[in-house]
Formats: C-alpha cells, sequence, structure tokens
C-alpha cells in the first residue's frame, strides 16, 4: 500500500464524490472523466497495462463522452431551480448503498485472506490476453460482438424511427 | 476513378510550389514598401491647387469662387478670400483665397470639386501614403502644402493636364485676340473721330459729336461700364458698327474723350 | 563513429546521469528523457508552422511571412511573443475552471503520446508491452478535452463546433484503430519497439516497410485519411473552420491559451505522424541498406516532416469537406476497406512466400477500390429536396 496508492485511490473517491455532490451536470460527468482515469491508474500500478489502457481507451475515450452527449442533448444543462443534491428518497437510497457496501466488503475480505502477496502477481502480457480470448473464452467473446452489434443497429432503427415518425 | 481528382489538384499544388522559385508571373506577390505598383492615371485620392509657373502664391488659379466649398458634400474645404487682386491667366484682376484648407481625414476623393470647378484650379493628386501620427492637425492641408506646381499635374495625369492646358491656352487666345482687335478698333475709331472733327459733315462740337455716338453708344450696347480701356474702346467700336457701314477712321484721340462723355452720358440716362 | 553518432542522445544521457547516485539513476533517466521530449517537440513544432506559413503561401502563389529575420524564420518567435501578451479574455458567463482546464489537458495529453515512440535505436522513453494501445488511449482523451473546450465556453457555435468536432474523431477513430491493427496483426507485438525492429531487415537493398506491400499502402492511405480527420485538418477542419463557426470551438479563447490549443493541435499532428512513420514507414530504419551510416535519429525525424509536409500540402490543395460528406466518407467507404484489407493481410500471411500473394492481394484491393469508387462517384439523383425540420 504505498503512497501512489493512497494518491490514486484519493482522486478515485474524490471524483467519484463530486461526480454526486456537484449541482451542474457536465460538471458531474467531467468528475466521473476524473474517477475513471484514477481507475486507470490503479490497474497501472497493478500493472495490468492492457486492462489500463483499455479502460482509457473505452471509458474515457468513449463513455464519457456518450455520456455527456446524452446529457447535452436530452436535456438543458441549467441547473433544476430548488431541488438540492439530495431527492426526496434519500432514506431508500442510503439503505441500498450501504448493503451493497457491505456484500461487496464481504466478499473482498474472504478473499483476502487467500491472495498470493505482492510479490508473486503474475504479470499477464497482451499476447496471453489474446491467446485466452481467442481460445478459452472465445464463445462470451462471439456473444458480446453480436450484443454490440445489435445495440448498434436497435440505435440506428431507432433513431431513423423517431425522424419517421416525426414527419 | 475515384481519387483522380485529388492526385491531379496535388500536382497543380505541387507546380506553383516549385514555380513560385522559378517564374516571376507564378508570384504574383509585390512587397510593398520595396516595390510599388504604378497607379492607373485616372486614379484619384486627394485634392490639390493648380499654380501656373514657378511661384505658387502668384501663379495660383483659384479664384476663391466658393463653389468646391459648397458642393463638397462632407464640407471638408474652408476658404477666405482675400481683400486683394492679383491678375490670373488671361491677365484679368482676380481675387484669390487668403486661406484654402482641405481636412483630408474628411475628404472622401468623390471629385466632386474638381467636377464643378469653372477655373480648372483644383485637381486630383494620387499620393496616398500620408499617414501621420498628428491626430489633430496633420492631416488638415493648408494653401501652401496644397498648392502643387502644373509641371506635377502633368506628372501625375499627362493626357489630362494637355487637355486642360489647351484648353486655357485657347480661351487666353481668345481673350488676347479680342484684346488686339479691340486694340485696333480703337486705334481706328481714334483716327475717325479726328478725321471726323476735320470734315465738315460733323463739324459741331466734341460733346456734340459725341453726343450721337454716346447715344448710338447708349443705344447698342448699354452695358456695365468696366474700368478698362479696352472695354470702353470696344463699345466705342461696336457703335458706329451696328447702325450704319460709315467709315471710320478712328484715331486714338477722341475716343478717349467720348470715353468719359459717353460714360457720363449713359450715367445720366 | 556513426556508432557514436547513432547513440549520441543516449550517451549523453548515461553521463549526465553517471554523476548522480544508484538509485537515482533511474529517475534521473526518465527526467532527462522528458527534457529533451520537451525541448525537441515544440522546436519541430515551431519549424511546423513555418513550414505551413511559407509553403501554403508559395503553394497559393504568393510569399510566406518574410519580414522578421531573414526569409522571415523568426516569424513563430514572433507569433510566440504575440500570443504570450495579448489579454486573455474570459466570457462572463463562461465556467471559468473547465475553461482553464481545456487547453491544459489537451496540451498534456498530446505530449503523452511522445513517450513511446521509439526516436532512434534504444531512444524510446518508456518501452511498454502495449505501446500502441497506450498511444490510442491518449488520442481519444483528446476528444474530452475539446468537448471541455466548446461547452465551457457558453457559446452556441463553440458548442456546435465542439459536438461536430467530437463526432468526426470519433467517427475517424475506428478506421485509425482498424489500419492499425493490421500491423499489430502482421508483427504480432502491440509494441512500438517491436514493430520497428521487424521493419529493419532489407532484401536485395529494400528494406522491409509495411508501406511497401499491397494491404501496407492500402492501410497507410487510410490511416493517413484517419489521422487528417482526427488532428481536424483541411480537408477535415470544419469544426475549427476559420470560415465557419469563427474559430469552432476555440472561438472564446484568446493570449496564451489560444497558444496551448495551437501547440496541442500541432502537437497533435506531430505524434500522429511519427507514429504512422513507425508503423508504416519503418520508424528509424534507413531506406536502403548502404545509408545505414546516417544516424538513426535523423532518419526519424526527417520521416516526420516528410508526413507534416504531405499534410500540408495537402491542405494546400483540397477543399474543406462538409459534415456530411465527411461522416458518409468515414463509413461507408473507409471503414469497410479497413475490414477488407484486414482479410487481404491475413490471406498474405496465409499464402506463404513467393510472388503469387503479391499478385492476388494487389489485384483484390484494386478491384475493390475501383468498384466501390465508381459506386460512390456514381452520379446521384437530383430530385426535388426533402428537408427535415428541427421539431
Amino acid at each position: 500500500m504505498s503512497f501512489v496508492f493512497w494518491l490514486v485511490a484519493a482522486l478515485t473517491v474524490a471524483g467519484g464524490l463530486a461526480a454526486v455532490l456537484l449541482k451542474n451536470l457536465v460538471h458531474c460527468a467531467l468528475a466521473l472523466t476524473v474517477a475513471f482515469a484514477g481507475l486507470a491508474m490503479l490497474f497501472l500500478q497493478l500493472d495490468a497495462q492492457f486492462a489500463g489502457f483499455a479502460q482509457i481507451l473505452v471509458y474515457i475515450g468513449a463513455v464519457a463522452i456518450l455520456v455527456v452527449f446524452a446529457i447535452l442533448l436530452t436535456r438543458s444543462s441549467e441547473t433544476p431551480k430548488g431541488a438540492g443534491i439530495f431527492s426526496r428518497t434519500w432514506g431508500a437510497g442510503l439503505v441500498i448503498a450501504a448493503a451493497v457496501f457491505a456484500v461487496i466488503g464481504w466478499a473482498v475480505l474472504q478473499s483476502g485472506a487467500g491472495l498470493p502477496h505482492e510479490t508473486g502477481v503474475p504479470s499477464v502480457s497482451v499476447q496471453q490476453i489474446g491467446n485466452a480470448l481467442m481460445g478459452r473464452y472465445v464463445l462470451p467473446l462471439e456473444i458480446v460482438a453480436l450484443l454490440l452489434t445489435a445495440a448498434l443497429i436497435g440505435a440506428v432503427i431507432v433513431a431513423m424511427h423517431e425522424k419517421d415518425g416525426a414527419k | 476513378m475515384l481519387g483522380e481528382g485529388i492526385l491531379k489538384g496535388l500536382a497543380e499544388t505541387a507546380k506553383n510550389f516549385a514555380g513560385s522559385f522559378v517564374s516571376e508571373d507564378r508570384l504574383t506577390t509585390v512587397e510593398y514598401p520595396e516595390q510599388r505598383i504604378p497607379t492607373a492615371e485616372a486614379a484619384r485620392v486627394f485634392p490639390f491647387l493648380v499654380y501656373d509657373g514657378t511661384d505658387w502664391e502668384k501663379g495660383l488659379r483659384c479664384v476663391a469662387c466658393q463653389i468646391c466649398e459648397k458642393e463638397c458634400p462632407p464640407k471638408c474645404i474652408y476658404i477666405e478670400k482675400s481683400k486683394d487682386k492679383k491678375p490670373d491667366y488671361v491677365g484679368k484682376m482676380q481675387i484669390y483665397p487668403a486661406r484654402f484648407d482641405i481636412d483630408v481625414s474628411v475628404c472622401m476623393s468623390c471629385q466632386i470639386c474638381v467636377e464643378v470647378c469653372p477655373f480648372e484650379a483644383i485637381k486630383m493628386d494620387t499620393e496616398f501614403e500620408l499617414s501621420t501620427s498628428d491626430r489633430f492637425g496633420g492631416l488638415l492641408f493648408d494653401r501652401e502644402q496644397l498648392a502643387k506646381s502644373n509641371e506635377h499635374y502633368h506628372k501625375i495625369h499627362p493626357t489630362e493636364a494637355s487637355e486642360v492646358d489647351a484648353r486655357l491656352a485657347e480661351e487666353k487666345a481668345k481673350v488676347e485676340a479680342k484684346a488686339k482687335a479691340a486694340a485696333a478698333a480703337a486705334a481706328a475709331k481714334a483716327a475717325a473721330p479726328a478725321a471726323s472733327v476735320t470734315a465738315p459733315v460733323k463739324s459741331e462740337s466734341t460733346p456734340a459729336a459725341g453726343a450721337p455716338k454716346a447715344a448710338e453708344a447708349a443705344a447698342a450696347k448699354p452695358m456695365a461700364q468696366t474700368t478698362t480701356a479696352a472695354k470702353a474702346a470696344d463699345a466705342a467700336l461696336n457703335a458706329p458698327a451696328a447702325p450704319s457701314g460709315k467709315p471710320a477712321p478712328a484715331s486714338t484721340e477722341p475716343p478717349k474723350t467720348a470715353a468719359p462723355d459717353a460714360g457720363s452720358k449713359t450715367s445720366g440716362e | 563513429m556513426t556508432e557514436k553518432a547513432d547513440q549520441l542522445f543516449v550517451l549523453l544521457k548515461d553521463w549526465l546521469v553517471s554523476f548522480l547516485p544508484g538509485n537515482w539513476q533511474g529517475v534521473a533517466g526518465v527526467i532527462l528523457g522528458v527534457i529533451g521530449i520537451a525541448a525537441i517537440y515544440p522546436t519541430l513544432f515551431a519549424l511546423a508552422v513555418l513550414m505551413e506559413r511559407k509553403g501554403l503561401g508559395r503553394m497559393q502563389n504568393r510569399i510566406g511571412p518574410n519580414r522578421v529575420g531573414p526569409f522571415g524564420v523568426l516569424q513563430p518567435i514572433a507569433d510566440a511573443i504575440k500570443s504570450l501578451t495579448k489579454e486573455d479574455v474570459v466570457p462572463v458567463n463562461a465556467d471559468k475552471t473547465v475553461h482553464f482546464l481545456a487547453p491544459v489537458v489537451l496540451v498534456v495529453v498530446a505530449f503523452m503520446g511522445f513517450a513511446v515512440l521509439p526516436a532512434g535505436r534504444n531512444m524510446v522513453l518508456v518501452d511498454m508491452d502495449a505501446s500502441l494501445l497506450f498511444y490510442f488511449a491518449m488520442g481519444a482523451s483528446t476528444e474530452v478535452s475539446i468537448f471541455m473546450a466548446g461547452w465551457s465556453s457558453r457559446n452556441k457555435y463553440s458548442l456546435l463546433g465542439a459536438m461536430r468536432a467530437v463526432a468526426q474523431m470519433i467517427s475517424y477513430e475506428v478506421p485509425l484503430l482498424l489500419s492499425s491493427v493490421v500491423i499489430v496483426m502482421m508483427t504480432g507485438s502491440l509494441s512500438l519497439v517491436k514493430i520497428v525492429e521487424v521493419q529493419h531487415h532489407y532484401t536485395w537493398g529494400f528494406p522491409h516497410w509495411y508501406i511497401l506491400t499491397p494491404w501496407g499502402l492500402a492501410a497507410f492511405v487510410m490511416y493517413a485519411i484517419a489521422a487528417t480527420a482526427e488532428t481536424n485538418r483541411s480537408p477535415f477542419d470544419l469544426p475549427e473552420g476559420e470560415s465557419e463557426l469563427v474559430a469552432g470551438y476555440f472561438t472564446e479563447y484568446s493570449g496564451f491559451k489560444f497558444a496551448l490549443f495551437f501547440l496541442g493541435e500541432y502537437l497533435g499532428m506531430l505524434s500522429i505522424s511519427g507514429l504512422g512513420t513507425t508503423l508504416f514507414l519503418g520508424g528509424w530504419s534507413a531506406p536502403f541498406s548502404f545509408l545505414e551510416w546516417v544516424p538513426s535519429w535523423i532518419w526519424f525525424f526527417s520521416k516526420v516532416m516528410l508526413s507534416i509536409t504531405v499534410l500540408i500540402w495537402v491542405r494546400g490543395t483540397l477543399p474543406r469537406l462538409r459534415q456530411d460528406q465527411l461522416m458518409n466518407f468515414a463509413w461507408k467507404f473507409v471503414l469497410p476497406m479497413t475490414l477488407l484489407n484486414l482479410g487481404v493481410a491475413a490471406l498474405w500471411r496465409f499464402m506463404g512466400e513467393g510472388w503469387l500473394r503479391w499478385i492476388v492481394c494487389s489485384a483484390i484491393l484494386i478491384v475493390v477500390y475501383v468498384v466501390a469508387g465508381r459506386t460512390e462517384m456514381r452520379r446521384k439523383h437530383f430530385g426535388p429536396r426533402s428537408y427535415r425540420y428541427a421539431e
């Protein structure tokens, strides 16, 4: 648990907190981007190069942009008047968040006993990931590809239908 | 084929690039202020006053008629007339501008002042590098700054200047011809009354001889008297010529005496 | 001697680092490398700006700037002084933090891309297993900064320009990646150092550069098109078009922040040229085996500046593409061609050595290109236009 880890973890948590606490929605999206970047740095610190760079490429380069586009195209970016940060059902939200945190914490602590020490972590090269994807995990890969293609075509059809329907 | 147009375009641009180092007409830049394109002959920028000869005060063509001041759309001309007179290009005494200011920062180069000037006194200059750091007086040109010689006018607008010169020379020639003819007629007239004095037909007293002459002069040419002797001789010449073809061996002496009489007679009437 | 000249910078770094105690040497070496990058690439940026202004001028039948210094070579310095001393105007309604951070993010991300480019033999700052992926990750982060710039200005036109720019960059990201994937497939590694080393072999004097293969040439052309679009360069510069949308997403920037945007754009151009050189043109390897005595870093930077020259040449030649033409081109023409290229490269690998594979692969690519070109250029029916109005 080195100094770099604490720094990056603080950055990630700060980004996540800002993403839920800020008033302006686009600011929240940008804070989320910072949280993604923090996660990528954690991956890199664990020597998982592929995962880290893929995180930046996919999450920051595509998902964050998508989130921002969605915000800008569906609602105005002005802050809604009179609404505070906390919604009316904040009690139920707090309970659910606590439950999820408890489950994840229990899972992490349970598996913590079985983890090897830091020096024994194997470094996974990109070639090994590639071999695994094409060998052992080829079926999930193809199914995910089909799913993404279906999503893409669905998006195009939905957009086209809107234009036709509006005419 | 797709992409062919792009390749042709790239070749054209490469030709331009290489050609601009080699041939002069590919590179059309004029590196101002080291190189300058000569202005066209009909270029106009701001007005200037023309003067003939070498002395700008004596040869200034402007007679301060103030027509250009009145016609100027942004009213950038300011003229003050002089108290005395000086002779113009035909020799006639004209007033001249004691002050002639043009505010060049206001002037819009419309050339109306040039078009309306009856004396070919104001023309358009072609100099445009007039920038100055004096915001208020730097672009207010007075009489001395505006006066430029006729040679300068010839240099910048040769065909126009030759035309103007020809016109002015023609007018001057006409006036001189009239003066010569008037002088000749006056000489003849001077000889005629002398002859008529000696002749028995017209042996009345000079005032009597002067009276019908004066009456005829008044009848023929009731015009305002000018102070020049030439004009009086003109009137005396026209008077006998108009009613009948009397032989008039004129001599210079009686018309001179007749003139004040004719003048007194006309003014009396 | 040539060995020394080739490894000049490496030897210099080793000598400087040797003054420090043992466990500081690694960090010091990296810092020296960073200083080297921060010194060389902005100088190349100044050179590129100068080349652009003079070169574009000559192509347009005029002299470029020639007043500052002999033949105008000190013009970038004059530009720098002007940018630094201009007043920094921030609109009243602008989002100040985001407005400030956008050019910073752009320049940071642009500089990060240089870390993995091998500028010469043993001259790469970071040698990672997945360096190509890192490079593309940095390229994708540029879009965030452009969006931030456009949105924080609170200006409809800036926002529109930013949206267009981001849409364009995302749609050309896919052909960029796919044309690079062909190279990765044939090399077998994502590491840029390994890619250059594979290209460093010679047969009969000719190098094994990937551009000299049919699929490599096709991939290079598509990479070049995608790279021009990624860096918002003419003919794809609608978002920053100087006669459209004022200046697009950096309308509201003046002074030093504008200079940073300008710097970021040209650094992006340099780094994508650097990547193209590494992937297709053999990186730091010499064109012919008898030219090996010239230091490797000279070859690398010459090839990068050659790519910049071609980019400037294309800018001076082509008119700007409209947004919908651009997107159509990306999705309907370039993307299918890159996929086909992938298949052709695989065919190349499986056909084994020999002249047959050259003929077959070239034939496939040329035929498909001509047929697709004919369909794209077919005269479109100009019927009555139907307009879609905003609801």
